[in-house]
């Protein structure tokens, strides 16, 4: 059973109580299809938990099969930088069948950002290492694909529907 | 699941396939530590593919100068259409002929099914298995096995460098 090997942190972009009893941990990729979908079944899942649960959200772009994950991910991180990160991540899964930079560029206007900026931080690579870092706390815990999912420090297996992972956190819970 | 080969084994010789014109034998490499990653077959659903995911973690394979092989049964045409639709940056080998062969002598192949196992193995620098991990057949087992068992190879000190 894979665990998480790099806690949870305040460096980490959180959604809900910092101390919530309960953490959900998605490892994405902005680019990817079933993260697409996940975006809205997580969406459900806070829903469900209310101030019970924290949400977290690390890049995990495969870059390599998904032409604008990587820059998806670094423009979020932009964002992120500006006290935007939820935001543009949601922007972005929103809009994920126009990905390329010029909706990037677009949404980042949206969000009252300067478009230039992303552009030179994009071009200077500024925020390539903050991306690879989650990445490779994906990979040394078991990241296998996308979405991979932790329910506190375990590593979610099998389907990840609504009531997949409501049972994962309440399960998670009743040993707490 | 089969019984693949441990730790403490040598690892067994073969030369396959690379593309349909060249062939690699595992001891050309001698002296590095290979990564023998044997997957099922190729073109599986893509997000969670075993081999998007280690081309991927491939700079950190090769801060250790490790070199990994992906083997499967498929044919070295498919292998080939298939690298170039994921853009891999790293051998397939075409354990095609006869069917399962190399899978068959690391104890990595599955006989009803006709395919291999996800088979995993660290070979060390003189030839000998490090490590090996085979994982349930629809878990991608991911690169977290691959990655220690490197570092426990590397002399203290060396590949940690960031």
């Amino acid at each position: 059973m894979a665990t998480l090997k790099v806690p949870v942190t305040p460096e980490d972009h959180i959604q809900g109580d910092p101390d919530a009893e309960l953490t959900l941990l998605e490892y994405g990729d902005y680019e990817c299809p079933h993260c697409g979908r996940a975006y809205g079944i997580v969406k459900q899942v806070q829903k469900h938990f209310g101030r019970r649960l924290r949400f977290a959200f690390r890049n995990f772009p495969l870059a390599q099969i998904h032409a604008h994950a990587q820059t998806a991910a670094e423009t979020a991180e932009f964002a992120g930088a500006h006290g935007r990160f939820w935001e543009m991540h949601d922007l972005i899964f929103e809009n994920q069948g126009r990905l390329a930079l010029p909706l990037l560029v677009a949404l980042t206007e949206e969000l009252g950002l300067d478009a230039q900026g992303l552009r030179d931080a994009l071009t200077a690579g500024e925020f390539e290492p903050r991306v690879r870092r989650d990445f490779l706390s994906g990979v040394r815990s078991g990241v296998n694909g996308t979405p991979t999912f932790f329910v506190g420090e375990r590593r979610h297996d099998g389907p990840w529907e609504l009531e997949n992972l409501v049972t994962a956190l309440e399960a998670r819970r009743a040993l707490a | 699941m089969a019984n693949i080969l441990e730790r403490g084994a040598p690892a067994p010789d073969f030369t396959l396939p690379v593309t349909p014109d060249q062939k690699l034998s595992l001891g050309e490499l001698r002296g590095q530590p290979v990564i023998l990653a044997f997957y099922p077959a190729d073109w599986s659903p893509v997000c969670g593919d075993q081999m998007a995911l280690y081309n991927e973690v491939l700079p950190e394979f090769q801060r250790h100068g490790a070199r990994i092989l992906g083997i499967s049964v498929d044919g070295a045409w498919c292998h080939a259409a298939f690298a170039s639709d994921r853009h891999l940056h790293f051998p397939l080998l075409a354990d095609f002929e006869p069917k399962g062969a190399v899978a068959k002598k690391y104890g990595a192949y599955r006989e009803g099914d006709g395919y291999s196992e996800r088979a995993l193995f660290v070979i060390d620098t003189k030839g000998i298995i490090s490590w090996s991990y085979c994982s349930p057949v629809a878990v991608n087992p991911g690169a977290d096995g691959i990655l220690e068992a490197l570092e426990e190879l590397a002399p203290r000190g060396q590949a940690s460098r960031r």
